[in-house]
């Protein structure tokens, strides 16, 4: 079967989904969106449209990436540009449709942008400061497409890059993807077209392909955005790495918390099924593959090569020392080739558009672009997609748009738990894997949190710590022994029970345990210490020598008190202590019980600052 | 990965093929497809190491056993680096001591330090680790939290307080006696050895072979009432016709242990619940019988040798040779299985013999 009728009829129908005849509606429907209320959104389109005499096609669509103005609604009403409208709830729906569509006024208030060009008042959704600076070539349907429905992601290429891939010798396919210079996406950056070459070349007589969709970075969304925006985008890599490796089986490992994400791709896979894309034969010729989707339960670990394998294969997910690599003996002793969803995004985008449009973005070492995902505090959090090379600053001030509520920026943790956290002084920092290494973090899977002047950073190595004593896989007694010492310590520390002798012992015990632990969790697992020991020592030094904390966020070293003269004796603050610890006469000055207070620093939230009475010392 | 489970049977024969490594500048001849941390224990030249042991594959989890090998990244482990013609490993570089240090010592501090009134002093491989590295006290902050202690198996406990959860005795279980009762549950901080599903031992599939407990190198698996016997005899197991070679352990006269033999070919070292922890029972068991007894009119009567092998020498000869049937006693070892069944067949003439050597 060519796909070659489907795709022209595919186009026809993408044609008139953008030229329509009648109103067409997309409500973004991935779980961010979902999250923020979509669905109820999407029951009200369906409502008002049945109640007004708007005649209209209601679809779904994935996340466009900018999730600090969710849910969106996409119109394309017939002779006018598709327009995205942000932050919609139920209450909106009614008077949008019935402004726009019923009385021609495009509610330019509560649009976000107008697709590809202006619009009267609506900028053009492209030059928007969040999507202006992006490039976005995994993620370029998400958002766009309707990613159940198989003739988008046909008109708009989708396996055209495997088409071509077929006409190629595997080896061919595999210069390819070595010119463009794609490094996995997943975390260490390994050379995809190297990987796959040592696969091809391992002897066996059966080879597999697995797609890492595992995705366990706390704050990092980029893979599942992926999956449940445009699927088939990952599901092309994967064919076109099974053809060029030489595997006629493959799977899926992806967590089990992400059932939207699964429901799509087992929606995508079965399309496939039906447009001879997978099983024997694929597209009339005798490359052969088949999919499976295996969930994992939701350890962190599991996300490591030999882990996955060990889970997939029904055992315990540990990691388990290299050599033999997974490329020469992975999934049940079979050769096996592991890449992340993103990489294999990438990879269907390569093929499609060649390797020089990959290449031709980046830098030296560091080829064409990555995904993030923003979070923290930061005003524009969501999914990006950026050149490599591009700076923090651009990042985070420009995408990003700043720090909310007129805060300091104070530092930006990359790399998930295992990452480091970098300082103001390297914002202009280019981001790449190379560089990010340099600074004692790394490029991980790509979540960026942002941290503020409120974020102590004693307390924020505490807290990446603590995830990894949990989810270090309990094998090496560095990892799981040092990660537990150092969490003591940091404890200790935020408890004001630290001492001088700290400073040596967390460094010397940080440094041992990335030189000897067995996976790359363990050898990760120091950097938010390490870097935050590096960059904000005087943090560590008050807190040890002075027993204070700058940020306020231990509640062991700051104690709140209310100063007489400012205080109104409101009661505010006395009905909103959660431990009843404030005593006063309604109209007389207030009182904290230290012995009963717990630090938690409501009573400051919550005194009106026109009064200001409440301080924290 | 293939179970190894036994080198001196399935393991690789390639004693004939050796390669030449330099280990601390000392060249050495080690068997082709050993690893470095075996090449060198064999040539004498002590590497640290707890997660080790020859009868196991090798897990890498404790990482004592890191060294710097030329040409290589990092600090890899001995245990899981295959030798190559022409390595030059080093195992004690200032940097790589300090690393290997600091791991002993984060082990120390999850440890109970109360070693003289546990049953392994001085035979605790983590004290022989620690004397060696020549640490005398623990640096760090202790980290021992209190755990469940499993004594529900009648013949040992699993004290999870000492547990360095080395995995030695997960792998014996899988590796060696293929029963899987026993594995790590859980993960990070809260890792623990125990039964699927946090049952108890009892609860399990549990043979009570006691392999675990030779197995591991601390104090966290030990029996009920751990003896050290005034002496060591080497004998065979007499419970069944298997053969296992064994150590009895005795003390005021009386057997108190029994220690499976690593050279004996049969068992090479291993035991079943019946040859571990049966044998003193049942050896000096009050009931046993000491002496044949012959039946009369009044009963069983206590009789010699002599007598009673008369008495079924003089019986076996009025029947003919296929009315009669051998079957040796469970408890007869298999060379005394074979003579019985040549009494019967080269002597008495008959093939109905049969014995329940299926202990
Ligand atoms: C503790 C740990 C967790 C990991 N988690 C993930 C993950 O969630 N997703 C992922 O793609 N790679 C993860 N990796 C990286 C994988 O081991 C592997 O490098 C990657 O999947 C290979 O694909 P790539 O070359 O396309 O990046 C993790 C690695 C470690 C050490
Ligand atoms: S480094 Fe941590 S996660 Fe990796 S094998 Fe060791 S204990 Fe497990
Ligand atoms: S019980 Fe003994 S053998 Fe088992 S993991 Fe713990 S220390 Fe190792």
């Amino acid at each position: 079967m060519s796909l070659l009728k489907a795709r022209f009829d595919a186009q026809v129908e993408w044609e008139a989904f953008n030229n329509p005849q009648k109103p067409q509606i997309l409500i973004g429907r991935a779980t961010c969106g979902e999250a923020s209320g979509a669905k109820d959104v999407y029951q009200a389109v369906l409502d008002t449209i049945s109640r007004l005499p708007i005649d209209a096609d209601v679809h779904i669509t994935g996340c466009l990436g900018t999730c600090y103005c969710e849910p969106l609604v996409d119109i394309i009403k017939p002779g006018m540009p598709r327009i995205s409208y942000h932050s919609m709830i139920a209450e909106k729906v009614l008077p949008l449709l019935s402004d726009y569509l019923l009385n021609d006024n495009p509610r330019a208030d509560w649009a976000l942008g107008a697709w590809g060009q202006t619009c009267g008042d609506i900028p053009n959704l492209f030059d928007i400061p969040m999507l202006a600076q992006q490039k976005r070539i995994a993620l370029r349907n998400i958002g766009v497409i309707d990613p159940q429905n198989f003739n988008h992601c046909l008109a708009r290429g989708g396996y055209s890059g495997l088409e071509r891939a077929l006409g190629l010798t595997p080896d061919e396919v595999i210069d390819e993807i070595e010119k463009s210079g794609l490094r996995g996406r997943g975390g260490a950056g390994f050379p995809t077209g190297h990987k796959w070459r040592l696969c091809r070349n391992a002897k066996g007589d059966s080879k597999y392909i697995v797609c890492n969709a595992d995705e366990g970075d706390p704050g990092a969304f980029m893979d599942r955005a992926l999956l449940e925006s445009d699927p088939h985008a990952v599901l092309e890599g994967i064919l076109i790495g099974a053809y060029a490796i030489g595997a006629n089986n493959g799977v899926i490992y992806i967590r089990a918390e992400y059932p939207l994400a699964i429901k799509r791709l087992t929606i995508a896979i079965e399309q496939l099924k039906n447009n001879g894309l997978l099983g024997e034969h694929i597209l009339d010729t005798d490359f052969a593959f088949d999919l499976t989707i295996v969930q994992g339960a939701g350890a962190f670990v599991c996300g490591e090569g030999t882990a996955m394998i060990a889970s997939i294969e029904g055992k315990r997910g540990t990691p388990r020392p290299r050599p033999p690599f997974s490329t020469e003996s992975g999934l049940w002793g079979k050769p096996t080739n592991i890449n992340n969803v993103e990489t294999w995004a990438c990879v269907s985008a390569i093929m499609a558009k060649g390797a020089q449009q990959f290449s031709s973005l980046g830098t030296g070492k560091s080829k064409g672009t990555k995904t993030f995902s923003l979070a923290g505090k930061i005003k524009r959090t969501g999914l990006i997609e950026v050149p490599m090379g591009i700076s923090l600053q651009e990042i985070i001030f420009g995408i990003g748009g700043g720090i909310p509520n007129n805060k300091a920026f104070k530092a930006v943790q990359t790399g998930g738990p295992t990452g480091g956290c970098i300082p103001e002084s390297k914002l202009l920092l280019p981001v790449d894997f190379e560089a990010l290494i340099e600074a004692g973090s790394y490029m991980g899977s790509g979540g960026m949190v942002v941290l503020d002047e409120d974020n102590c950073m004693v307390e924020i190595a505490r807290y990446f710590l603590s995830f990894t004593v949990a989810e270090s896989c309990g094998k090496c007694i560095p990892c799981r022994l040092g990660t537990r010492q150092l969490l003591t310590i940091l404890t200790e520390i935020t408890q004001g029970n630290g001492n001088v002798s700290d400073f040596d012992t967390l460094y010397e015990l940080g440094k041992s345990i990335r030189l000897s632990s067995l996976c790359g969790l363990g050898q990760g697992a120091p950097n938010p210490v390490l870097t935050t020991l590096a960059y904000f020592r005087e943090e560590y030094e008050s807190h040890i020598k002075e027993h204070r904390c700058q940020a306020g966020e231990c509640r062991s070293l700051v104690s709140y008190t209310i100063t007489a003269e400012r205080c109104k004796g409101c009661g505010i603050c006395l009905r909103q202590c959660p431990v009843s610890a404030i005593k006063g006469e309604k109209g007389h000055s207030h009182v904290i019980d230290s012995a009963k207070c717990t630090s938690c620093g409501n009573c400051l939230e919550v005194c009106p600052p026109r009064f200001g009475a409440v301080c924290r010392v | 990965m293939p179970a190894t489970i036994w080198r001196g049977l399935s393991g690789v024969d390639t004693m004939n093929q050796t390669v030449n490594i330099t280990i601390d500048g000392k060249t050495i001849k080690a068997p082709a497809g050993a690893t470095v941390l075996e090449a060198a224990l064999g040539a004498g030249i002590y590497i640290p190491n707890l997660c080790y042991h020859p009868d196991l594959s090798a897990s890498g989890n404790c990482r004592l056993c890191i060294v710097q090998i030329h040409g290589m990244r990092g600090f890899p482990t001995a245990c899981t680096t295959s030798v190559v013609e022409g390595m030059s490993v080093n195992t004690n570089g200032d940097e790589l001591t300090g690393v290997r240090r600091n791991n002993l010592q984060l082990i120390i501090a999850n440890h109970p330090l109360d070693c003289l009134s546990c049953f392994k002093n001085q035979r605790c491989e983590l004290q022989r680790v620690a004397v060696f590295m020549g640490v005398k006290e623990g640096k760090l902050r202790s980290t021992v939290s209190p755990q469940v202690t499993d004594d529900t198996n009648p013949f040992f406990r699993l004290k999870r307080d000492y547990c360095i959860l080395c995995g030695r005795c997960t792998r014996t279980c899988d590796e060696i006696c293929g029963v899987n009762a026993i594995e790590m549950l859980h993960r990070g901080d809260a890792t623990h050895v125990g039964v699927f599903g946090d049952k108890m031992l009892f609860e399990s599939n549990c043979h009570s072979c006691g392999e675990c407990v030779e197995h591991c190198p601390v104090g966290a698996l030990a029996p009920h009432e751990p003896v050290v016997p005034d002496v060591e005899t080497k004998t065979t197991c007499c419970y069944c016709a298997t053969g296992c070679s064994i150590y009895l352990g005795v003390s005021d006269g009386k057997i108190k242990t029994v220690r499976g033999n690593r050279e004996g070919q049969v068992n090479h070292g291993q035991l079943c619940v019946k040859g571990r922890y049966g044998i003193s029972e049942f050896v000096q068991h009050p009931d046993r019988l000491r002496t044949p007894y012959i039946r009369d009119k009044e009963g069983l009567q206590p009789a010699t040798w002599d007598d009673a092998l008369s008495l079924v020498a003089r019986k076996l000869a009025t029947f003919s040779a296929d009315e009669v049937a051998i079957v040796p006693s469970a408890r007869t070892t298999n060379e005394d299985v074979y003579v019985a069944q040549k009494l019967a067949r080269a002597v008495i003439g008959t093939n109905n013999v049969d014995n329940c050597a299926r202990l």
